[in-house]
C-alpha cells in the first residue's frame, strides 16, 4: 500500500499523505511513510526500570520493538484496551539511529492528503497534548486534525545508553 | 551507474585478492630459510607478487604494477637460481610488502598511491638488481628496515696524521645509502695559525641506509680511539607503518571468503528443505487420517534441516583463528630485532574456529597482549642467561575449546608482572590504599584498571595509549573474559575466554511472576532451593546466603527489576547460584522452566541498553523473552559493597 500512495505522491511535492488515528475525542496524524504496519494489541514483555508508557517490548518479524502506549506518553486519561485498539508501527528518527517502535492507540482512522501549505503551527497550548509533540495542526471537513512529529515520541529514555540514576541505585 | 557499481565491485575483489596474496607473500618470505631457499616456497612468494602485478596492470593502477615488477624481477631470478637468497634480500622484500600494504590501502581510499617510503624501498630493490646476481652481503652484518642515521665525527688535531682520510670514509659510506656531509668550520683558527697537517673540521653526516649500525661502524673502524664519534639513529620512519595498520584496523566487517564445501553443504540442505517443503504440501493437500504417520516424519525432517541449516549458517561466519595468528610472525620478528631480544614464538590450535566478528574484534587486543609480552616481560638474551633460562624466549599463542568457550592463550616465559612496580604504581594513583595488604591475583588484576600504565611500561613499542584496559574492554563487549597468571621469574600466561558464537546462546529459562528471564546456561554454577531463614541482612547493604563454606550476595530479580511482588511468600524459594569473573552470587526465581538454545537479539536495536539485560530473545510461542545480564549484575553488586560486606563476615 505504502509505495502506490508514494507514487501518487511524488507529483504533489508539498502535500504528505497521512494516517490517521484517535485517541479519545481527537484526530491525530502521523506521516505515512513513516509507518512500517498497523497490527491488533497482544500482550508485550515488561521491560524493567522502564518509563510508564513503554509497556514493553515485542517482536515484529523477529526484531525486537518496543511498544509504547500513546495516551501516557501523552499524559492523556489511561483506559482499557478495547476492540478497536491497534498498534501503529512507526519508523521514528532517534539521534544516533532510526527506531522501530509500536503507538498504541485507540483506533485507526483515515489517510487523507494534506498540503503543506495547510498546516499552521500549532499554538502554544492545545488541551491535553505536550505542543513539543505537535508538528502542527490542519482541518478536514471542518473537523481538527492534530499532525504529530514522531521523532519526538522519542526522548532521552530512548537515547541513553546508560538508564537514569534513580533506576540504577534502585535494588 | 550500474557500470560504475560492478568496478566497484571487481575491484574489492581485487584488493581482496592482494591482501590474500601479500599475507601469502609475507608468511612465505618469513619462511625462507636464507641460503637455503625452498623452491617451492619461492615459486609461491613469485606467483602471489605476479597476480599482484598483473591485477593491479589490469586496473591501471601504474604505481603498484610498477613497485610489484621490481619485486617480480627480484624473486624471478631467486626462483631461476641466479640469485642467492640472503637477509638483505628477505628484508628488503618484507619491506616492500609492506609498502605494497600501503599503497593498497592508499589506492582503496582513491588516494595516491606511492610515498617517501615506497620510493625509498624501490630505489632498495633497484640496488639490489644492479649488484652482481649471486653476490651475497655478509650476512654477520644485520640489516634492518630502512633508517636514517645521524653521524657525528669530531676527530683530533693529529686526525690526518694517523693517515686517515675523510673523503674515503665518507665514500664507504655513501655506498650504504643516501648520505648528506655538513661541515663544521668554527673550531678553525686564524690563517696564521693554522697548522695544514693539523685537522680542525668536524663533520655532521646523515645517512639513510638499510644497513644496520654495524656496517656504519665499520667503515670508521680505523679512524682511531681519539676520534669522537657518535652514531645515533633518527626515529622519523617509525611511525608510518603503524598508521597503516590503524586504517586497516578501522575497516572492520565487510565481505567474507567462505570454504566452498561449507556453501556445498548449506545448498544440499536448502535441498532437503526443499523436498520436504512439497512432501509436506503434499500432506496438507490430500489430508486424511493415513496421512498423519507422513505429515509427523515430514516435520521431524523440517526439524531437522532447520537445525542443520542453522548451523552450517553459523559454520559460514566460522574462521580459523590462524587468520589472526598469521600476523605475529612478522611482528614479533620486526619487534625482536628492534629491542634486542630472542623470541620463539609457538602456535598451537590455530585451526580452531571463531566467529568472524569475534576474530575481528580480538585481532587489536591480541596484539596488544604480544607486544606487552615482548616488551615488559621477555628479558634480554642477557638477562636471561643470568637468570639460567635459555637465551631465546618462549612466547605461546594457542587457542582450544575448553567448556563451550574459546580459550586464547598467549604464554611467555618472561620475567613475569613486576608487583611491587605495579603495586607502587597503584598507591601513587591512588587506586590502593598505602596500608593495604593485597594477594598476588589482585594486585596482577591492577593492570587491567582503566587508566592504568607503570611508567616503566612505556615505550614505543607498546605505551601507544592503548591501555591493558582497552584489552580487558573490547573482550568484554564480545562478552568475553581477560585473565592473568604470572609466576615472578618464570613467566606469565594471559587468557581470554570468549563464548564460542555472539549470537546464539544456551539458555536456562526462569520464570519470575508471568514473565520468562534467560540465564545463560554456562553462567549458572547450580540450583539449591532455600528456606527463608537461611538468608542473613547485612545491615543496610544486602542479604547474602551461606552456601556450604562461603557465605554469597543474594538478590531478588523481583527487586532488581522493580517486578510487582509475590501474592504470597513461599516458605522456600529458588536461589540460581550464578558465577562471573570468578565470583558468585545468588538470584532469587520463582521457577526453572527449561532449557534451549536461543538466538539473541539486540534491545539497544530499537529502544536502548537496559541495566541487568544482556539482549532479548524470541520463544517458540512467538514471545519475547529477556536475557538476565549476569556479569552486570554482579557488577552493580559489587559497586554497592555487598560483596566487601559479605567477604569479611565470611572470613570473621
Amino acid at each position: 500500500m505504502n509505495e502506490k500512495l508514494q507514487g501518487k505522491d511524488a507529483q504533489d511535492e508539498t502535500a504528505c499523505q497521512y494516517l490517521t488515528f484517535l485517541l479519545g475525542d481527537e484526530e491525530y496524524g502521523v506521516e505515512i511513510l513513516r509507518v512500517q504496519g498497523i497490527q491488533g494489541w497482544s500482550s508485550a514483555t515488561p521491560i524493567p526500570n522502564a518509563p510508564d508508557y513503554v509497556l514493553g517490548v515485542t517482536n515484529l518479524r523477529g526484531d525486537i520493538v518496543p511498544i509504547m502506549d500513546l495516551r501516557r506518553r501523552f499524559g492523556l486519561e489511561v483506559r482499557e484496551f478495547g476492540p478497536t485498539t491497534v498498534v501503529i508501527v512507526v519508523r521514528a528518527k532517534g539521534i544516533k539511529q532510526d527506531r522501530i517502535v509500536g503507538l498504541v492507540v485507540d483506533s485507526v482512522s483515515e489517510v487523507y492528503t494534506v498540503g503543506d501549505d495547510d498546516i499552521q503551527p500549532a499554538p502554544g497550548f492545545t488541551g491535553d497534548v505536550d505542543t513539543q509533540f505537535i508538528r502542527g495542526l490542519t482541518s478536514i471537513d471542518e473537523r481538527m486534525l492534530i499532525l504529530l512529529n514522531i521523532d519526538k515520541l522519542l526522548d532521552d529514555s530512548f537515547e541513553l545508553d546508560e538508564p537514569a540514576p534513580d533506576q540504577a541505585a534502585s535494588g | 551507474m550500474s557500470d560504475d557499481l560492478d568496478m566497484q565491485e571487481i575491484f574489492g575483489i581485487f584488493f581482496e585478492e592482494c591482501a590474500e596474496g601479500l599475507d601469502e607473500m609475507e608468511s612465505g618470505l618469513l619462511g625462507l630459510d636464507p641460503g637455503a631457499a625452498d623452491t617451492e616456497a619461492v615459486n609461491t612468494i613469485f606467483r602471489a607478487a605476479h597476480s599482484i602485478k598483473g591485477g593491479a596492470a589490469t586496473f591501471g593502477f601504474t604505481a603498484i604494477s610498477d613497485f610489484t615488477h621490481g619485486v617480480e624481477t627480484l624473486l624471478d631470478q631467486v626462483r631461476d637460481g641466479e640469485r642467492a637468497v640472503d637477509q638483505a634480500l628477505v628484508d628488503t622484500l618484507l619491506a616492500a610488502v609492506d609498502c605494497l600494504r600501503e599503497m593498497l590501502e592508499a589506492q582503496k581510499c582513491d588516494a595516491e598511491p606511492g610515498s617517501d617510503k615506497a620510493a625509498a624501498v624501490k630505489e632498495r630493490i633497484g640496488a639490489i638488481l644492479a649488484s652482481e646476481p649471486g653476490f651475497t652481503a655478509p650476512t654477520d652484518s644485520p640489516t634492518g628496515p630502512l633508517a636514517t642515521w645521524r653521524i657525528e665525527l669530531r676527530p683530533p688535531a693529529s686526525f690526518f696524521r694517523d693517515g686517515n682520510d675523510p673523503l674515503k670514509i665518507f665514500d664507504a659510506l655513501a655506498t650504504l645509502g643516501e648520505l648528506s656531509v655538513e661541515c663544521h668550520v668554527d673550531d678553525l683558527p686564524d690563517l696564521d695559525a693554522l697548522q695544514p697537517a693539523e685537522c680542525h673540521l668536524g663533520w655532521t653526516l646523515e645517512l639513510t641506509t638499510d644497513a644496520g649500525r654495524q656496517a656504519i661502524e665499520e667503515t670508521f673502524s680505523w679512524i682511531g680511539d681519539g676520534c669522537a664519534l657518535d652514531i645515533r639513529e633518527l626515529g622519523a620512519e617509525a611511525a608510518s607503518p603503524v598508521s597503516a595498520q590503524e586504517r586497516v584496523a578501522a575497516r572492520e566487517s565487510g565481505s567474507i571468503r567462505v570454504a566452498v564445501d561449507k556453501v556445498d553443504t548449506m545448498l544440499n540442505l536448502v535441498g532437503e528443505l526443499v523436498i520436504t517443503q512439497s512432501m509436506l504440501k503434499r500432506c496438507g493437500e490430500e489430508y486424511s487420517t493415513d496421512n498423519i504417520a507422513a505429515l509427523q516424519d515430514g516435520l521431524m525432517n523440517l526439524e531437522r534441516y532447520t537445525r542443520e541449516l542453522q548451523e552450517s549458517a553459523m559454520q559460514i561466519r566460522m574462521l580459523p583463528i590462524n587468520v589472526s595468528f598469521s600476523r605475529f610472525p612478522r611482528l614479533v620478528r620486526d619487534l625482536s630485532a628492534k629491542l634486542g631480544k630472542k623470541v620463539d614464538l609457538r602456535f598451537s590450535g590455530e585451526a580452531t574456529e571463531l566467529d568472524k566478528n569475534v576474530l575481528e574484534k580480538m585481532s587489536d587486543p591480541l596484539v596488544h597482549l604480544v607486544r606487552n609480552s615482548l616488551d615488559h616481560r621477555i628479558e634480554t638474551p642477557e638477562k636471561r642467561v643470568k637468570a639460567c633460562k635459555p637465551e631465546t624466549g618462549v612466547l605461546h599463542l594457542s587457542a582450544a575449546h575448553e567448556n563451550g568457550n574459546i580459550v586464547i592463550r598467549v604464554e611467555d616465559d618472561g620475567a613475569g608482572l613486576d608487583r611491587k612496580r605495579i603495586l607502587e604504581r597503584a598507591i601513587e594513583r591512588g587506586l590502593v590504599d598505602a596500608g593495604e595488604t593485597l594477594s598476588d591475583e589482585q594486585i596482577d588484576h591492577l593492570i587491567f584498571h582503566p587508566g592504568f600504565s607503570t611508567a616503566a611500561e612505556v615505550s614505543d613499542v607498546s605505551g601507544r595509549g592503548v591501555g591493558m584496559d582497552v584489552v580487558r574492554s573490547n573482550i568484554k563487549e564480545l562478552s568475553g573474559r581477560l585473565d592473568v597468571k604470572s609466576v615472578p621469574g618464570r613467566g606469565s600466561v594471559f587468557s581470554i575466554c570468549l563464548p564460542l558464537t555472539l549470537a546464539i546462546l544456551d539458555g536456562q529459562l526462569a520464570r519470575v511472576g508471568r514473565d520468562v528471564y534467560i540465564f545463560a546456561l554456562q553462567s549458572i554454577v547450580e540450583t539449591v532451593q532455600v528456606e527463608d531463614d537461611e538468608i542473613r541482612d547485612i545491615l543496610d547493604a544486602g542479604r547474602v546466603y551461606r552456601l556450604r563454606d562461603q557465605y554469597i550476595p543474594v538478590v531478588r530479580l523481583r527487586d532488581v527489576f522493580n517486578l510487582p511482588p509475590a501474592d504470597a511468600t513461599p516458605e522456600s524459594e529458588l536461589l540460581v547460584i550464578v558465577e562471573s569473573d570468578g565470583q558468585r552470587m545468588g538470584i532469587f526465581v520463582d521457577d526453572l522452566v527449561e532449557q534451549q538454545q536461543v538466538v539473541i537479539k539486540s534491545l539497544e536495536e530499537n529502544y536502548r541498553k537496559v541495566d541487568g539485560l544482556a539482549g532479548a530473545t524470541i520463544l517458540g510461542d512467538g514471545r519475547v523473552a529477556l536475557i538476565v545480564d549476569v556479569a552486570g549484575l554482579m557488577h552493580r553488586l559489587i559497586d554497592t559493597h555487598v560483596i566487601n560486606l559479605a567477604s569479611q563476615s565470611a572470613a570473621a
